[in-house]
Parts: structure tokens; C-alpha cells; sequence
């Protein structure tokens, strides 16, 4: 397998877990628990949405290197199934209660902060700046969710216990980040992509502190649920599919 | 609704421009400059796009115009209405086939916002950006203890001010609340 391929997979796991997880973020519009939260993850949903359509289009552009010619941002979004999918498990669980929804959140924003300022040393120069732009939005996304787990962890005995349940239930997702596999060893090894375990140390360091801080006990390690970056998915990603693709299912091409 | 007769003229407008540039008769840069600071932000409309400092390099090459425009926010969708503002005054600059190409590094910044656009901020309502640069780092750093710049309330001046919401109306912005005065502000924040 050469670079490139390696590198499509690799592109297509940050934008699909933008993309899933901006999706998810979505759901909450008009729902929010107040005004302000309802604009705040739709905000973060909206600078999501913006990262994944930088990497769509260089994936568009890697796969012409490859096969000559490359799909578009609508067409890697909206005309692919589950299983062609590479995001995250994490990013496609269920909303849930806001507990659920902050502690996928926050496991994700230490994640891809850690990432995307590896990446922004790339020696691929594209992927270099499309990390360095996004490095910038999810400090800011990382910020935000730390907050709200703090606020809620070190609240009242119900949002301390939801929160901790949200943690507890969310944990297993996690490890998944720092699981690299032949592509990403490959890649690391060419200097394109970070080792994925590297990443483990300072994201233990960042939410440790932080759920300290939240009154919050870390899970104990224990199974870690694999398979996302492969394509292999829980159930909740086809619904989430069938909401997002409908459109462009149903009538393809459709423009306004 | 426009006439044949005026699509006449108008294609003919656009030849003899095309003409003056192949003459060597190019717009200058201060001229296009100057149309460019036409553009206004579609969200903060007392504000242009070069003032946002979102323009980052305008250029006669051998084929044309190239301006080369940074996106502020990755999601940001003033985006394309931004490029359109852009294009449509350049054209009326007389220059109908310049490239507008979109560059994302180095990423854009709010210290590149202009001096001179930070009262115009303040007059419409949103308190300036602090300086992007001494944003404390906040990987492992408990985000809640951490004490945050203050932000000068755009109406009445005062620094007890208080954070709503880590976002407004906007992606750029936050929403802060006057402690003195009572109202509610827009805060640019600083990226």
C-alpha cells in the first residue's frame, strides 16, 4: 500500500469524526438547555463542520493522486455507508442527557487538541495547515467542555452523579484514540502523522486535572471498544446516517 | 432585469476592460486596496475585510489579478458571501477576471485586525479582542481558576464584567454581560 492510501484513510478518520460529531451537535438545535448552550455546540458544531470540509477536500485531493480522479466533500459526506465510515466510536454516540452529550465532548476536544497540534508539524505541508488552523478552534472547544464537566462535576449531588455516570459510560470509547494501526504506524514513521500513543500521556495529564478538579474519579482501565477507524461501528452511526443522507439520497444532486 | 441593450453595453464595458489591461493599463494596487476596504463583513458590517485582516496579499501576475483571502473561522459561513462582496468589487473596480484563491496558513488571527477597526467595534457594540498572543494555554490548566483578561464593556467602559456564554451571535464572538451598566455585549474574542 503507498502513502497516499494510507494518508486517504487517515484524512477521512479526522474529517468523518468532525463531521459525525458536528452532526451529533446539530441534534441539539432548539433543544438546548438554554439559549446560550443551544448556540454554543452548534458554534462548535459549525467549526467542525468547517474542519471536516478542509480534509474532505484533501482527501478529494490525495484520491486523485491515487486513482486520478477524487470525490468531493458532498460526496465522501453524503454517499458513503456506515462502514465506509473511519470517525471515532465516540463521536457517533447518542446525544443522551447533557451530561453524555459534555463528556463526549471533552474526551474528544483533549483528544483532537493533542492531535491537531501534532499534526500541525506535519511534514505533509497541507496537512500542516489545515491542523494548524483547527488547533486554534478546538483549544477553544476544550476549553468550553472542561468547563462545563468542572460545573457540572463540582455541582449538585445530580449533575455530579450524571456526569460521573456520563464519564464512566463514555470511557470505553476513549482508548481507541491512542490505538494506531498499520496505516497510522506507517504514516507516523514517514513523519506525516503522530504516534497515536504518544498522544495518551498528555491527554491522561489534561482531563486527569481536570476531572480532579471536578470532584470526578477517573475510570478504572478496563475494555477498550476498537474498530471505528476500520470502519467497524456501533448501531448508533446508520441512524445517524439515515438522518444526514437523506436528502441527498433521495434526491441526488439536489441544489437550492 | 436588464435590457439587451444594456447587456450590450455591458459586454462591451467589459471588453474594452479587458482591452485596457492587456494594454497594460492595470488598476494599481492602491486603487484595488482601496476597493477591497469597500467589502464589508457581513456580520459586522462596520468593519471591511481588510480592516478584518482577512485579505492577505493582493498581486498582478502573469495571468491577472490574484487576491489571496484567509477564512477567519474554519466554519465561518460569511465566507462565501465574503469572496462574492470581494469579487463584485473588483469588478467594479473594472477588473472581471481576477483570481480569488483561498490561503490557510499562516491561520488567521484577530491581532490582525486594524488599529483603527477596534473603535469602530466598540461604537457598533462588540468589545475588541484581547491580544490572541497571551491566550494562557489551557491543556491541564483548570480553565475555571484561570484568570481570564479583563474585558472593557463597549458602552460604558467598565471592567466588571462578567462571561454568559463561551459563544454569541457569532463563532468569533462570546457573550459577556456589564456588571455596571447591566447590559449584555458581544466580546470579539481573541483567536
Amino acid at each position: 500500500m503507498s502513502l497516499d492510501t494510507h494518508l486517504l484513510e487517515y484524512v477521512l478518520r479526522l474529517a468523518d469524526s468532525d463531521l459525525v460529531l458536528a452532526q451529533r451537535l446539530g441534534e441539539w438545535v432548539g433543544k438546548g438547555p438554554v439559549i446560550e448552550e443551544d448556540i454554543a455546540l452548534t458554534n462548535v458544531g459549525l467549526d467542525l463542520i468547517g474542519q471536516a470540509r478542509m480534509w474532505f477536500n484533501y482527501a478529494g485531493e490525495v484520491e486523485a493522486r491515487i486513482k486520478g480522479t477524487g470525490r468531493d466533500e458532498d460526496q465522501f459526506a453524503f454517499r458513503r455507508d456506515a462502514h465506509e465510515f473511519r470517525n471515532l466510536l465516540l463521536v457517533e454516540q447518542p446525544n443522551g442527557s447533557y451530561a453524555d452529550t459534555l463528556a463526549r465532548q471533552f474526551l474528544f476536544d483533549h483528544w483532537h487538541l493533542l492531535a491537531l497540534r501534532a499534526l500541525a508539524r506535519s511534514k505533509d505541508a497541507r496537512v500542516a495547515e489545515i491542523a494548524a488552523k483547527g488547533a486554534k478552534e478546538a483549544a477553544y472547544h476544550a476549553e468550553r467542555s472542561s468547563d462545563w464537566v468542572i460545573r457540572l462535576g463540582d455541582g449538585t449531588d445530580e449533575s455530579h452523579r450524571r456526569m460521573q455516570a456520563a464519564i464512566d459510560e463514555l470511557w470505553r470509547y476513549a482508548g481507541e484514540m491512542f490505538v494506531p494501526d498499520a496505516a497510522e504506524t506507517e504514516l507516523a514513521a514517514a513523519g506525516i502523522v503522530p504516534d497515536a500513543r504518544a498522544l495518551q500521556a498528555p491527554w491522561d495529564a489534561a482531563v486527569d486535572a481536570v476531572l480532579a478538579e471536578a470532584t470526578l474519579v477517573r475510570p478504572p482501565a478496563g475494555y477498550v471498544q476498537k474498530g471505528g477507524k476500520q470502519g467497524r461501528h456501533t448501531e448508533h452511526l446508520g441512524h445517524l446516517l439515515a438522518e444526514m443522507q437523506f436528502l441527498q439520497r433521495a434526491y441526488p444532486d439536489a441544489r437550492w | 432585469m436588464t435590457t439587451p441593450e444594456q447587456d450590450a453595453v455591458a459586454a462591451i464595458t467589459v471588453e474594452a476592460d479587458r482591452a485596457a489591461e492587456r494594454g497594460g493599463t492595470r488598476v494599481s494596487l492602491d486603487a484595488i486596496w482601496d476597493a477591497l476596504s469597500t467589502v464589508p463583513d457581513p456580520e459586522i458590517p462596520v468593519v471591511s475585510v481588510v480592516e478584518l485582516g482577512i485579505v492577505r496579499a493582493v498581486e498582478w501576475t502573469a495571468t491577472g489579478l490574484e487576491v489571496r483571502v484567509t477564512p477567519t473561522y474554519s466554519g465561518c459561513p460569511a465566507t462565501e458571501l465574503i469572496m462574492d462582496g470581494i469579487r463584485e468589487a473588483l469588478a467594479e473596480a473594472g477588473i472581471v477576471d481576477a483570481r480569488v484563491t483561498t490561503v490557510l496558513s499562516p491561520a488567521w488571527t484577530t491581532d490582525w485586525i486594524a488599529p483603527e477597526a477596534r473603535p469602530k467595534l466598540a461604537a457598533f457594540g462588540i468589545a475588541p479582542p484581547g491580544q490572541a498572543a497571551s491566550r494562557v494555554e489551557v491543556t491541564g490548566i483548570s480553565p475555571l481558576r484561570r484568570s481570564r483578561e479583563p474585558v472593557a464593556c463597549p458602552r460604558c467602559g467598565s471592567t466588571e464584567t462578567a462571561l454568559l456564554a463561551q459563544f454569541g451571535s457569532t463563532a468569533c464572538k462570546a457573550l459577556y454581560r456589564c456588571e455596571s451598566c447591566r447590559e449584555p455585549f458581544d466580546y470579539f474574542k481573541p483567536h
